[in-house]
């Protein structure tokens, strides 16, 4: 008997259509309206400022360690560009501007790298999950709310996001194989920024690319320009397209770049030179966008420095909204079961003893258990 | 009332969350077209369809986790690992979300889950089929451990568990599946989860205990009782979170003397905790020390040797004989 090579069906194909230095391919570029286009820049736009304010927030010690995701703006934009509201969202850390776009309060992500609960807890009826910590751990989990979606028949899907040091994980291959398996309505983006944190992505795996592991799993991939906002929209629009049809999975790699450190507890001058990170700055997708837009109109000198003062005020608002926000230290106390067991109840009250300041005003704040003591409706 | 084994009794309760909820499914290795390897999910696929009984890939952290996920989106899974031995693989999807994410969004996004594993052993099986790690579970906030002992209590407690807007991780005693028969209600019944039973009222010694070691227990207090004129009270805890520190107190407080049972390892096991809090709670009432009968800090041998390994009746009556002797 011959030997034979055995023909696969699914593949992996590469887009790529505004370039860095702000062409585009005719053929490939999409149709977006000007306020469609606009709606992207400012998103983009606001996901940069707002990293940017973040790390000179932890510099002053106003929050704590932050992970910035400079440069990655058009990655996590492109699918929250065409998801729909009832769409879930699940991402890892590094998706900002997805996740403020989305409808995420900027104060809650604040609150979040500033350390409370609060600001993991979302706004309600929102389809949005928190920041997921354990790393390729919210694969199963998007995989399982893609699942639920299937079963609920109504055309929501689940979008989510994991980086490349996260495809080595266990629960990325458990997930994607399970959602492949089950033809489920999962979209799952890898941020391939090329660092997890030093650990260069070419160490990573020795796959020459990240999304040909979903030929593994059955399914096809899409390894995109990630900082090309436009080809971005084009594979998750495909994608998106797919799951909600019932075509199941997509993997999509995002090509991009962690063009600042893993977070501000990292010093990348200790394993990357600063010459790459030169060679990836005219790649960013704000600067190619940018031209774009100007190019089509959308957004001229006069519009950009009003976008920019619109955005400083909206930033500084969500700080002072953030920093207005009082924790009630007792909360953990109230969320671990739906009603607290005895043995809470008892430690309770050794830990309010040991409070030393009279808790009565927290204690007849609460009528019942598991009652949200925090304003989070009129936050 | 039926007669039926431990292994009905979890299929009927399994069958009624099904028939009743129609956001439940059951999802685990096996439990579909093959019934379950030990039966438990016998029927279930034949009468409620693959969309309600998924046959799932050998990936307990996906089981897990898809059922995390199955629960945001407002469903009721009831995941099972198919022997204990292989739940560690999930171990992380629960501490990291299933008994976290209530919390983590003030309540926002619940995990109302059910994880049911088969546990311990005297069943002659290979290696990691008889592991007891209960302590493991134990140790996570957010998380319930219920630990049933005979057939009527497990179901009443795995429809609770079900019930129950809280993750739960449902331990059963692979050791009592078959063993024997008790009457079960046709009428669904639950128990409340974290109220231990005193299944025998004494007043010489109580003897704590839960899940297999139930049997042994019973069996060495009628010998105490016969041989030794030793009338002891027995409490089986039937859930490890919540713990019913208060029927504990009551019987410490009444008998001054306690034995605590289990077949896993002794160091940081359940025991530790309950003495812990018997010291905390009544001192002053003990009349002697309290003795542990349990597993050794030592892998449970593989099946040819493991008899000796676990707690018996024999060790049962000589702890309790200790005590009362003091």
């Amino acid at each position: 008997m011959p030997r034979a090579k055995i023909k696969l069906e699914n593949y992996v194909e590469s887009i790529s259509i505004l370039d860095q230095d702000g062409k585009v391919d005719a053929d490939l570029e999409p149709k977006l309206s000007k306020e469609e286009l606009l709606r992207l820049y400012r998103a983009m736009l606001l996901g940069r400022r707002y990293d940017e304010r973040m790390l000179r927030l932890q510099r002053q010690g106003r929050i704590g360690t932050y992970g910035p995701a400079l440069g990655q703006e058009a990655a996590s934009m492109g699918p929250a560009f065409v998801m729909r509201p009832d769409d879930w969202f699940i991402p890892s850390f590094r998706e900002p501007a997805a996740t403020l776009y989305r409808g995420w309060p900027m104060e809650k992500l604040i609150l979040w790298w500033g350390g409370n609960e609060e600001g993991s807890t979302p706004p309600k009826g929102c389809r949005d999950l928190p920041i997921c910590v354990p790393v390729a751990s919210q694969v199963p989990v998007a995989a399982g709310i893609a699942w639920g979606c299937k079963l609920s028949n109504d055309g929501s899907i689940a979008v989510a996001f994991v980086g490349d040091g996260g495809t080595s994980e266990g629960d990325f291959h458990e997930g994607l194989n399970c959602a492949a398996a089950f033809g489920l309505p999962l979209v799952l983006i890898v941020q391939n920024n090329q660092w997890a944190i030093s650990l260069p992505r070419a160490r990573q795996t020795a796959s020459k690319t990240l999304a040909q592991k979903a030929i593994g799993y059955g399914i096809n991939g899409i390894q995109a320009d990630g900082n090309d906002i436009l080809a971005m929209v084009v594979a998750a629009r495909e994608a998106v397209d797919r799951a909600r049809n019932g075509g199941g999975p997509t993997l999509i790699e995002a090509i991009t770049y962690r063009l600042g450190v893993h977070t501000t507890a990292d010093d990348p001058t200790k394993y990357r030179s600063s010459e790459e990170v030169e060679t990836w700055k005219p790649r960013d997708p704000l600067l190619r966008f940018g031209k774009y837009v100007l190019d089509k109109g959308v957004l001229d000198e006069k519009g950009r420095v009003a976008l920019e003062e619109e955005i400083t005020a909206e930033i500084a608002a969500a700080v002072e909204h953030a920093e207005a926000f009082e924790p009630k230290v007792a909360e953990p106390f109230y969320h671990c079961f739906a009603q607290m067991p005895n043995h809470l109840q008892a430690q309770l009250a050794e830990f309010q003893a040991s409070l030393g300041a009279s808790d009565e005003a927290e204690a007849a704040d609460r009528e019942s258990n598991g009652e949200l003591s925090s304003n989070i409706e009129t936050y | 009332m039926a007669h039926m084994t431990m292994v009905k009794a979890l299929n009927l309760a399994l069958r009624e969350a099904l028939q009743e909820d129609g956001t439940t499914l059951i999802i685990g290795q096996d439990v579909g077209q093959d019934e379950g390897v030990f039966r438990v999910t016998e029927g279930l696929l034949r009468d409620f369809g693959a969309d309600r009984v998924v046959d799932f890939p050998v990936a307990e952290s996906a089981i897990v986790g898809l059922g995390v996920g199955l629960c945001i989106a407002g469903f009721k899974p009831i995941c099972e690992m198919q022997f204990s031995g292989f739940g560690y693989h999930g171990f992380h999807q629960v501490e990291s979300h299933a008994s976290r994410f209530r919390n983590r969004t003030r309540g926002r996004f619940t995990c109302p889950m059910v994880i049911r594993m088969p546990y311990g052993g005297g069943i002659r099986a290979i290696e990691h089929h008889s592991e007891s790690r209960e302590a493991i579970w134990a140790h996570l906030p957010g998380l319930k451990l219920v630990i049933p002992s005979g057939p009527r209590n497990a179901r009443a407690l795995l429809r609770a568990s079900i019930l129950d807007p809280d993750p739960v991780m449902f331990y059963e005693p692979k050791a009592c599946y078959r063993a024997f028969k008790e009457e079960v209600p046709d009428e669904p019944e639950t128990m409340e989860i974290g109220r231990a039973e005193v299944v025998r009222s004494g007043s010489d010694v109580t003897i704590i205990s839960y899940g297999a070691s139930m049997r042994p227990v019973i069996e060495g207090a009628d010998e105490l009782d016969e041989e030794y004129n030793i009338d002891a009270e027995l409490i089986d805890l039937l859930s490890l979170v919540p713990l019913d520190t208060e029927t504990i107190m009551q019987s410490i407080r009444k008998t001054g003397r306690c034995v605590v049972v289990h077949e896993a390892p002794r160091n940081c096991g359940p025991a530790a905790e309950i003495i812990a809090r018997i010291v905390e709670n009544s001192l002053m009432y003990l009349e002697a020390p309290i003795e542990r009968v349990t597993g050794y800090d030592l892998v449970l041998p593989f099946f040819n040797n493991e008899r000796p390994y676990m707690p018996d009746a024999q060790k049962v009556v000589t702890a309790a004989r200790k005590v009362v002797d003091f």
